[in-house]
């Protein structure tokens, strides 16, 4: 992917201050660009997802702008996978892809072909008629990217979404999600506090401190081929090193401080 | 033995020994029937008086049901209405409450002033019934998962689509729990009011048929047809718990049987 790319949407001395007093982030710039995994990797209540939602609309900035290359109306082309799967468990599989499409006002016959192909896409075309609660967390999960990925976004933000699940299925997923990235050439905008997935999946790190969130600093992760291979490379192993100081770095610094 | 049949055979065991004990306790002490009517009498005046009571039962069915319907309507519709505006639900919540926790044994007699008897009765029914399908509505239309709010605003939905396909949706569990509660409360309703009510005449209800048989001494009836409004309770619930089931089984932990 190409890291000169013009950035889609640009984040600007963004600030978030709470209600509760809490400031989540300060003079955050953040740059996403188009055709990237970007990942933002930091300790817990760094204001990453704060950032994430902020990118969504779901939440405004205290201060500083969000501006969209393509306008404020390329904020509709997103999707959104939270943390936990966020599922309708009144719907089945079928009825909760449809969801993003039917408050569009697409009618069920017509969005059938494109629900059938996208729960294909992520390993579940035999499990429309079953409800959520019959499904693993894994299964969920896919479900909740199935969601995501059915109006074909431009932007996917994902806020922490394999952090409750266990090993075996977070690897199937993070190797999953590669390959839909390369195959749909989306932009991905991840949240993470694992060195090791950031790695794993991104095109860019960006190393957030905490309190007040902003950039400490960012990583080009440049392997060209993320399989399981790569998961055991030496190469692999050299970039977790130096994200996971990066990291470190964050941490220790103090507040305010941060360049 | 299974849970299903434990739950049906134990029951049924309590109510055939307690059934016995009566009738012995009316026989070995030679009890007459206008102090307590031995069960066998019991039965043969619900069969011998079956016409009066059939069509009094039908008179307080009738008042049930439509004091639940209108509980229903009312208690969703006025749920609904809060959850759109908090100016109209700190308007009228206050007063609802108010409705709710002034007895309606002492609301009736006024309300029998005002309003036709049928319509004072009614009004009595719905009064009980229609608080816990408000409050229980008004609490599941609140509990609406944050994240899934947040899906359907980025999607641009609007107010309609965020209270047809989420928050009713999600409601849905606690309101039908509130109008399980509700069934037994409009029955109690009808009942209070009828009593309250105390006039004769041809649509009088079972509860009148109890005073009645009060004043006359006609104990056999009156256990007759108290037998039949505790049947009735039985059978609104069941009806409402078995809808509640079928409304629920696919989706909803309440309705889903884990093996150990």
């Amino acid at each position: 992917m190409p890291s000169t790319a013009a950035p889609i949407v640009s984040l600007r001395g963004v600030g978030k201050l709470f209600g509760t007093g809490t400031r989540a982030l300060d003079g955050l710039d953040l740059d996403v660009r188009e055709g990237e995994f970007l990942s933002l990797l930091g300790p817990s209540g760094c204001g990453k997802s704060t950032a994430l939602r902020i990118i969504a609309g779901l939440s405004e900035p205290s201060r500083g702008s969000v501006s969209w290359r393509d306008g404020a109306d390329a904020r509709r082309g997103i999707g959104f996978v939270f943390q936990e799967p966020t599922l309708m468990p009144w719907t089945t599989v079928f009825g909760n892809v449809f969801l993003p499409l039917k408050l569009a006002g697409t009618d069920k016959v017509a969005a059938a072909p494109r629900i059938m192909e996208t729960l294909a896409r992520v390993g579940l075309a035999d499990f429309a008629h079953a409800y959520p609660r019959e499904l693993s967390g894994g299964m969920r999960m896919r479900v909740s990217i199935a969601r995501a990925l059915v109006t074909a976004p431009r932007v996917l933000l994902m806020d922490e979404p394999f952090a409750a699940l266990d090993e075996i299925t977070r690897f199937k997923l993070n190797d999953d999600l590669v390959a839909l990235w390369r195959e749909l050439s989306m932009t991905v905008v991840f949240v993470t506090h694992s060195v090791f997935e950031s790695v794993f999946l991104s095109s860019r790190i960006v190393v957030m401190t905490s309190r007040p969130g902003r950039v400490s600093s960012e990583l080009a992760i440049d392997a060209p081929v993320r399989d399981a291979h790569f998961r055991t490379s030496a190469e692999y192993a050299g970039y977790c090193r130096v994200t996971s100081e990066a990291l470190h770095q964050a941490i220790r610094t103090p507040a305010g401080v941060a360049a | 033995m299974n849970e299903r049949t434990l739950g049906i055979l134990a029951p049924a065991a309590v109510l055939a020994l307690g059934v016995m004990l009566w009738d012995l306790i009316v026989r070995i002490n030679g009890i007459p029937p206008y102090i307590l009517p031995s069960p066998g009498l019991v039965l043969t005046t619900l069969v011998a008086d079956w016409p009066i009571l059939w069509s009094s039962l039908l008179a307080t069915l009738e008042t049930t049901i439509e004091g639940l319907a209108l509980a229903v309507v009312g208690g969703i519709g006025l749920a609904v209405l809060f959850n759109q505006s908090r100016l109209i639900e700190h308007s009228l919540y206050p007063y609802a409450v108010i409705l709710q926790v002034t007895p309606v044994v002492a609301i009736a007699p006024l309300l029998l002033i005002y309003l036709p008897q049928q319509a004072a009765v009614l009004a009595c029914a719905w009064i009980v019934a229609f608080f816990p399908v408000l409050a229980n509505t008004t609490l599941g239309l609140n509990s609406v998962d944050h994240n899934l709010a947040d899906l359907f605003r980025l999607y641009g939905a609007s107010r309609w689509q965020v209270l047809a396909e989420l928050k009713l949706p999600a409601a849905l569990p606690q309101m039908l729990a509130g109008i399980k509660i509700a069934g037994g409360l409009s029955l109690i309703g009808a009942v209070v009011a009828e009593i309250a009510a105390g006039s004769a005449g041809a649509g009088s209800g079972l509860a009148y048929r109890i005073a009645e048989s009060g004043y006359r001494l006609n104990i056999p009836r009156m256990f007759a047809a108290l037998l039949l409004l505790s049947l009735a309770g039985i059978v609104i619930f069941a009806l409402l718990s078995w809808i509640t089931h079928l409304a629920l089984r696919r989706w909803h932990e309440s309705a889903i049987t884990r093996e150990a």
